[in-house]
């Protein structure tokens, strides 16, 4: 593939150049993009793999497609200790509980990404009586990452989509919104039920 | 078989016989004990290949196949149960292990408790599952097996049904840990496991007493979708269950459903096959060093291993447009003609590889961290290999010559100069070096396959006649090829249509699996680690 060929989102990154030049405070704007600066470039991924594209990830952390480069090289074994949840393979009925715990477990802010066809619709296995037919039935996803398994470029891409989620999470939420929504019900407790 | 068939009619006068690929007995469950005594004692058949289970719809039961390693023979048997409601067959796991957790798996899908058998539990599906998803009246309604968030309980209670002389049964139950025992949970989410593979283990101080294993985490009920695809939409499977010999198993069905169907696969196609055969074999052992030096701390080394894995992923790559799934092999060939640079690509990975396997050696092997975790660690004696029927490196390192590209050569292995490897010491360290003096065998046929490509003509990708609609003849067969961690089984059963009516993996990971008990009791806790890294299993290979 060519360079020139191919389409970045490049549009984001001056999407938040355009925001925080007219609208941000300078003070806390400052402080917000330095927190998510820093946050979007040093995530460390949850070792979670149930399948092939695990091995597809295990090629991203060896030498040819190294993921250190990007701030992701720190995997860890503990969901304590991380702060996205790559979920790397199927998800069946009897893995489900499981994950939510994992899910569960990790600390705030956290990230989802659903890796791969199964995690999307349920790919190969559509129509399989025992596995979920794509991760958002059970789990908030941030970003999708389609193949089966994808190319280790292609996950690159769909984490670096998340890098740039992150550095504008100020403006289109994730963390920040998810709060500010909790604090609004809490005030508002009418509005829990119009939001169902 | 003439001759087989005598014998078994004098050991077992009611049987029944079918002439098939192989010799198919057909024997009342009332018999079936005594004769596979027999079969063991007298016949020599000392490995049980498969249990298969098969709904045939009036009544329901098993295949068995049945192998002896003396002489190579070749055996099917079919025990069938007439009551739907209550099932009930003679286990055989105590004169064949493997039965152990097979039979569990055939409890599992269908229902069926075997007499005998100490360990009736489910297999792969959830305690609370509703139904047996294999019978062919299974009410697949979401609303009996929605997806359930809550956490399950521990699985502890089991039951055995034991038979008296007279012919009484009665069920007992019984709980897996004594209330003494102290249990450490291992998984599902481990970095060791290698995936999502859960182990109990029943520990004194270190010592481990017992390992139970708790498979179906990543159960994706394969056999049961099977069942309702067409011959070349299943093929699609195949490169999702052991995800590192995907090649391998594609090809074993590609196999199966070409005997079914008779077709004459041409030559080139054969070398073809075989050289991505043990391409995927070189890119597997390659990650089973990797990661069984990482397991150890030795992270350096699956750096090393992964740079040669880039370069055959480029191959498959190049040619196939895949790395991980090719879904190269298809039905009477191959789904395209080479790159131009196959061979040349190859024979530049076989210049590099003696060089690399080299500094392998030089950076792990001698290392003595690494000699005193495996050797002596992990020992099995060949008979349990056998009777566990744990194939693949994991028996050769144990002095059983299980090589299936041996004893029955499929694609041009029998064209081949090779060495099948075997050591006999039966520890961890045995089976690492299986692997890596493999990888050299594997450079070694690569190479005789390049030149054997060279001297085809043509660009033949496929028979002459493969029918657009693929349907197999009413029958059933059983084709076996060498994947990367042992023998491979595929069982076809058909009815005539377009889908297979039953269609069984045979996949080795879930009898090493079994045997992983058997491989770390009274060792410590710390060498389970080590033990399963030599063992080299792939989770959605046993789980399916």
């Amino acid at each position: 593939m060519v360079r020139e060929d191919f389409k970045d989102n490049e549009y984001i990154d001056k999407l938040v150049e355009e925001l925080n030049a007219s609208g941000a405070n300078v003070v806390v704007g400052t402080l917000d993009n330095l927190i998510n600066w820093s946050r979007a470039n040093s995530l460390w991924p949850l070792c979670f793999g149930t399948s092939c594209c695990a091995i597809e990830f295990m090629h991203l952390g060896a030498a040819r497609h190294d993921m250190a480069r990007f701030g992701f090289e720190v995997t860890r074994n503990s969901p304590r200790q991380a702060d996205l949840l790559m979920v790397n393979g199927t998800i069946t009925y009897r893995m489900a509980p499981v994950l939510m715990r994992l899910y569960e477990q990790m600390a705030e802010p956290k990230y989802v990404i659903a890796t791969g066809s199964c995690n999307i619709s349920g790919g190969p296995f559509k129509g399989s009586h025992c596995v979920v037919q794509g991760l958002d039935k059970i789990l908030p996803v941030d970003v999708f990452i389609p193949g089966c398994p994808p190319r280790p470029e292609a996950m690159y891409y769909g984490m670096m989509q998340l890098q740039r989620k992150i550095k504008l999470q100020r403006y289109f939420g994730d963390v920040n919104r998810q709060e500010k929504l909790k604090d609004f019900l809490a005030e508002h407790p009418e509005e829990k039920e119009a939001m169902k | 078989m003439v001759n087989l068939q005598e014998k078994i009619a004098s050991l077992c006068p009611s049987a029944t016989f079918e002439e098939g690929e192989y010799l198919l007995v057909n024997v009342d469950d009332k018999e079936w004990r005594s004769l596979a005594e027999k079969l063991k004692e007298e016949l020599g058949f000392d490995y049980l290949v498969s249990v298969t289970g098969v709904d045939w719809k009036e009544t329901i039961g098993c295949m068995y196949y049945f192998t002896s390693t003396a002489t190579q023979e070749k055996l099917s048997v079919k025990v069938a149960a007439s009551d739907r409601e209550n099932p009930m067959l003679h286990s055989v796991s105590d004169l064949w292990k493997v039965a152990l957790i097979q039979e569990r798996e055939v409890f599992d899908f269908y229902g069926i408790v075997f007499i005998g058998h100490p360990d009736m539990r489910r297999l792969f599906m959830r305690t609370d599952w509703v139904g047996y998803p294999l019978r062919k009246d299974y009410d697949d309604n979401p609303e009996l097996n929605p997806i359930r968030l809550e956490a399950e309980e521990n699985e502890d209670d089991s039951f055995t049904v034991v038979e008296d002389e007279a012919g009484n049964r009665t069920k007992k139950e019984y709980k897996i840990f004594g209330e003494d025992e102290y249990v450490v949970n291992f998984g599902p989410q481990h970095p060791s496991t290698h995936g999502v593979m859960r182990l109990r283990c029943a520990v004194d101080g270190e010592t481990i007493n017992k390992v139970v294993p708790v498979c179906g985490y990543i159960h994706r009920g394969i056999e049961k979708m099977c069942e309702s695809k067409s011959y070349p939409q299943t093929l699609f499977f195949t490169d999702r269950m052991d995800y590192m010999s995907s090649f391998q198993n594609r090809h074993c069905l590609c196999l199966c459903i070409e005997k079914a169907l008779g077709l004459e696969i041409p030559h080139r196609v054969k070398v073809i096959r075989t050289m991505f055969d043990e391409l995927m074999r070189l890119s597997s052992h390659l990650l089973s060093f990797g990661c069984m030096a990482m397991d150890m701390g030795a992270t350096t080394a699956f750096v090393y291993a992964f740079r040669e894995r880039e370069q055959i992923m480029d191959i498959f790559e190049k040619t196939t447009g895949g790395r991980m799934s090719q879904h190269y092999c298809v039905i009477g060939g191959v789904a395209a003609d080479i790159h131009p640079d196959l061979i040349k690509d190859v024979r530049e990975l076989c210049a590099i590889m003696p060089e690399r396997v080299k500094e392998y050696h030089t950076l792990v092997t001698g290392n003595v961290i690494f000699r005193n975790r495996t050797i002596g660690v992990g020992v099995v004696s060949k008979d349990d290999v056998i009777s566990y029927g744990t194939s693949g490196p994991n028996g050769r390192a144990s002095g059983w010559s299980c090589d299936v590209r041996k004893h029955a050569p499929y694609g041009v292995y029998d064209e081949l100069n090779f060495d099948e490897i075997i050591y006999n010491e039966g520890d961890s360290f045995a089976r690492y070096m299986v692997r890596m003096d493999e990888v050299m065998q594997c450079v070694n046929m690569l190479e005789q396959l390049c030149d054997m490509l060279e001297k085809e003509e043509g660009n033949e990708i496929a028979a002459p006649k493969v029918p657009k609609m693929v349907k197999l003849p009413a029958g059933h067969w059983f084709q076996e090829v060498e994947a990367s961690r042992g023998a491979f089984g595929v069982y076809i059963e058909s009815d005539g249509g377009k889908n297979p009516y039953r269609m069984h993996f045979n996949s080795p990971g879930l009898n090493h699996i079994g045997a992983v008990d058997k491989y770390c009791a009274g060792y410590k806790i710390a060498d389970l680690i080590t033990i399963s890294a030599s063992m080299d299993y792939v989770i959605p290979d046993i789980d399916r």
